[in-house]
């Protein structure tokens, strides 16, 4: 029988099991809606902006480790996802997003609406199709969710133009698929585990570096049977939190630019370092030219282009991280000899000196105005038992919420790492949301970041998505006033916000619930009170302006050379007022 | 250093764009590029001359083996190739000129392929050093206009002395 487009659309998604759709309508774009009106085993979400449709696919596949799937308009529409297909490229999401297209004969005319879509967005997906006959639909959409969701994951479009959506064909969705020229490799070498394997035994002083890589690719028990078996240290990264559980003896935390003191001293004096999944961002090795100067590397990862392309490393594997480490650990298994804990304990003493001189640590006075870290502390001592979904937006609160909050879990972490996107945490939380309507969702934001996709609370109240935002108000782009304040002798140049809108009385506007803990001592009652409500909820919590995030490798510095506390003029700052004062707005009027 | 990368990719619309993309977005540099449709009509051949540290071209390799529309990548400064160019080189010939032209060509086994009262239009293949050279003699004539394709390479098939030769030796 022959279907029109849209319906080989649905048809396809069904098979592919979708059951969430992140979706804004337009013209060229309304066939495929009308049909999904007509049907029942897809939701469809309506959010307020393509942006905030492209994040909730990032967030649903995040949190479920499968495609993430949208659906937006030609034109504007496209323009305005491509953020979030940005986005998911950096960070290996797995995301389908379809686009609507001016029909093919108007191709190329500039008419209404039109944009190259396939042009546009071809840096930042993985792959992307235009689909010029309506025969070619099925087949191409199969391909799209392979290509996203196998080797590196990553974003993949699907342009459709109009009269593809409303021509017929005959429906057939293929079992397999078949391209040529994309083969990832799962397995890794033998011969080269068995060198890392060597490498690993002969190591007085390993470091794990692990990175997102491994919780795409599910390894997190692979990973954690390595460590305990070698006793090695866990240094994570951004988006490696979660893949290790953070409560665990051996886990180091992060390591990086806002990492702890004792993950980035380890990773500098290592003799091995062990990077799984992870691909040496410079967030993470600051000054690459002496990146861990004493280590030999061994390198896992799936995609060929990451290895070598930051850093030399001494043993590459290619191939899935799951697969690797299974190999290494059975190895390892076979040879490990004698007792690793009594073998590592030199390595474990100085690790345990580097945590006993500098923790992190913050100062909450009782009366005082509340630290940004005590509320990360509080909402996770609070949520801890019931295995929350957190999501962040980007900056300090961002950096504050991987320090202290701990993950036990993957796939509970939803962050923007590699582009660093602000305004991805709440949409992002959306989407995990919709995939677990019965979980705990967490969006810990910034006052800066949190405005730059507010407008999906409607989206959040109207599909009774419950997700609890805590925003950590300071009045400022944070991270950037911490750069002025450390760089650029403190002249607020465009980073103080001056008025922010109150956020109670925005969410209540929206229809969802709004509550603010202005005092540390009701901090408890209202983020516990937010718990509870099962409803959208904004917990606005004013927080002190001038806490900065330590310790702090700066930009191009080395990992052994941190920032661990204010400069002297800082800290002057800190014991002055908690708020920002007309002398400060003066250096905004004089710079 | 200079290195020549052969690549194999699917005969389709837009491939020619993503591999431009690849190179332009990662600051990678293309001093000449040509593509032409293979044997098998659904595969093209591209020639793409680049250079850069060892770094570099291993990162260039492995950047266009992950495009998914590449199905097969030759550093072939790996092994011994063999590349040519042609050139279109439109002279200026006054009445005077126009024998030391033609010695010119010769020279350099180049073929007149178009003539005009005032102009001949010269071809020349071979390496680009040889081009570079005919275009130094022809240009003080006056070169009205130059056209290059870029190099086209392959690799050169190995020498197996040991299996066949001894054979014709004995023959003789």
């Amino acid at each position: 029988m022959k279907l029109t487009g849209s319906e080989i659309f649905i048809e396809c998604l069904k098979r592919e099991g979708v059951k969430t759709l992140f979706a804004l309508p337009g013209g060229v774009v309304l066939k495929i809606f009308d049909m999904l009106h007509q049907q029942k085993d897809i939701d469809v979400i309506l959010t307020r902006h393509e942006q905030g449709a492209g994040h909730m696919a990032e967030g649903y596949a995040k949190a479920t480790g499968k495609a993430g799937v949208c659906l937006v308009t030609s034109g504007p529409g496209m323009t305005n996802v491509i953020t979030a297909l940005a986005d998911a490229y950096m960070d290996s999401v797995p995301v389908v997003c379809f686009s609507g297209q001016v029909p093919t004969s108007l191709i190329g005319n500039d008419a209404f609406q039109e944009a190259d879509n396939v042009g546009l967005s071809r840096p930042c997906t993985k792959y992307n199709f235009l689909v010029k006959d309506v025969n070619d639909l099925a087949t191409t959409i199969k391909e799209a969710f392979y290509i996203a969701t196998t080797g590196r994951p990553g974003p993949v479009l699907v342009d459709i133009p109009k009269d593809v959506s409303m021509n017929k064909a005959e429906f057939h969705y293929p079992n397999s698929v078949a391209i040529r020229g994309y083969n990832p490799t799962y397995e890794g070498n033998r011969w080269q585990i068995k060198q890392a394997a060597d490498a690993i035994i002969k190591a007085k002083k390993p470091v794990l570096y692990v990175g997102g890589g491994v919780v795409f690719s599910g390894a997190a028990k692979e990973l954690v049977e390595l460590a305990e078996l070698t006793q090695a240290p866990v240094d994570m990264t951004l988006m490696g939190l979660g893949a290790f559980p953070g409560e665990h003896p051996l886990s180091m935390g992060m390591l990086g630019m806002h990492g702890t003191y004792w993950a980035n001293m380890a990773v500098h004096y290592a003799d091995l370092v062990i990077a799984v999944g992870a691909r040496f961002d410079d967030r993470v090795t600051g000054k690459v030219s002496e990146f861990c100067p004493f280590a030999k590397i061994i390198h896992i990862d799936i995609d060929p282009t990451s290895i070598r392309k930051n850093i030399h490393v001494d043993i590459p594997i290619v191939g899935d991280c799951k697969a690797v480490l299974r190999e290494l650990n059975q190895m390892l298994r076979a040879t490990v000899n004698g007792d690793q804990k009594e073998l590592r304990k030199p390595w474990w003493d100085q690790i345990h000196e580097w945590q006993r001189a500098h923790p992190l640590k913050y100062q909450q006075e009782p009366d005082g105005p509340i630290k940004p870290q005590h509320v990360i502390q509080r909402l996770y001592d609070l949520t801890r038992d019931r295995d929350p979904i957190v999501s962040t937006d980007v900056g300090q609160h961002q950096m504050w919420a991987a320090q202290y909050f701990k993950l036990t879990k993957p796939n509970r972490w939803l962050t923007s790492g590699g582009l660093g996107t602000m305004g991805f945490g709440f949409p992002a939380a959306m989407g995990a949301q919709a995939a677990f309507p019965g979980r705990l969702v967490l969006c810990i934001a910034g006052d800066g970041s949190v405005q730059m996709n507010m407008q999906e609370m409607a989206t959040a109240v109207v599909h009774k998505l419950p997700v609890k935002i805590i925003i950590l108000n300071n009045r400022f782009h944070g991270m950037v006033r911490q750069w002025q304040d450390l760089f650029y002798e403190g002249r607020y140049a465009s980073s103080y916000l001056d008025t922010t809108p109150d956020f109670v009385k925005l969410a209540e506007a929206y229809g969802a619930v709004g509550l603010r803990a202005g005092k540390v001592g009701d901090l408890d009652a209202v983020l516990k009170e937010a718990i509870d409500i099962d409803k959208p909820v904004i917990v606005d919590v004013p927080t002190h302006p001038f806490e900065n995030v330590y310790p702090m490798i700066p930009a191009g510095g080395c990992n052994h050379e941190m920032i661990l506390e204010d400069p002297p003029e800082l800290k002057k700052k800190m014991s002055g007022p908690a708020k920002v004062t007309p002398e400060d707005k003066d250096t905004v009027l004089t710079a | 250093m200079e290195h020549i990368i052969s690549v194999t990719v699917e005969n389709k619309f837009g491939v020619l764009s993503r591999v431009a993309g690849l190179f332009s977005g990662r600051g990678f540099n293309i001093e000449s590029l040509s593509v032409a449709p293979t044997l098998d009509a659904s595969m093209s051949q591209m020639t793409i001359v680049t250079s850069g540290d060892d770094r570099i071209i291993e990162q260039i390799v492995k950047q266009l083996n992950k495009l998914i529309d590449v199905i097969k990548v030759v550093d072939l400064n790996e092994s011994e190739f063999v590349s040519r160019e042609t050139a279109l080189i439109k002279v200026h010939t006054r009445a005077e000129d126009r024998a030391e032209a033609l010695r010119i060509a010769d020279i350099f086994r180049a073929n007149v392929i178009d003539s005009t009262p005032n102009t001949y239009t010269i071809e020349v293949t071979g390496d680009p050093k040889k081009i570079e050279a005919i275009i130094n003699l022809l240009q003080p004539l006056g070169i009205k206009e130059l056209t290059r394709t870029g190099r086209v390479a392959v690799a050169r098939e190995p020498i197996r002395p040991a299996v066949s030769q001894p054979k014709r030796v004995a023959r003789e």
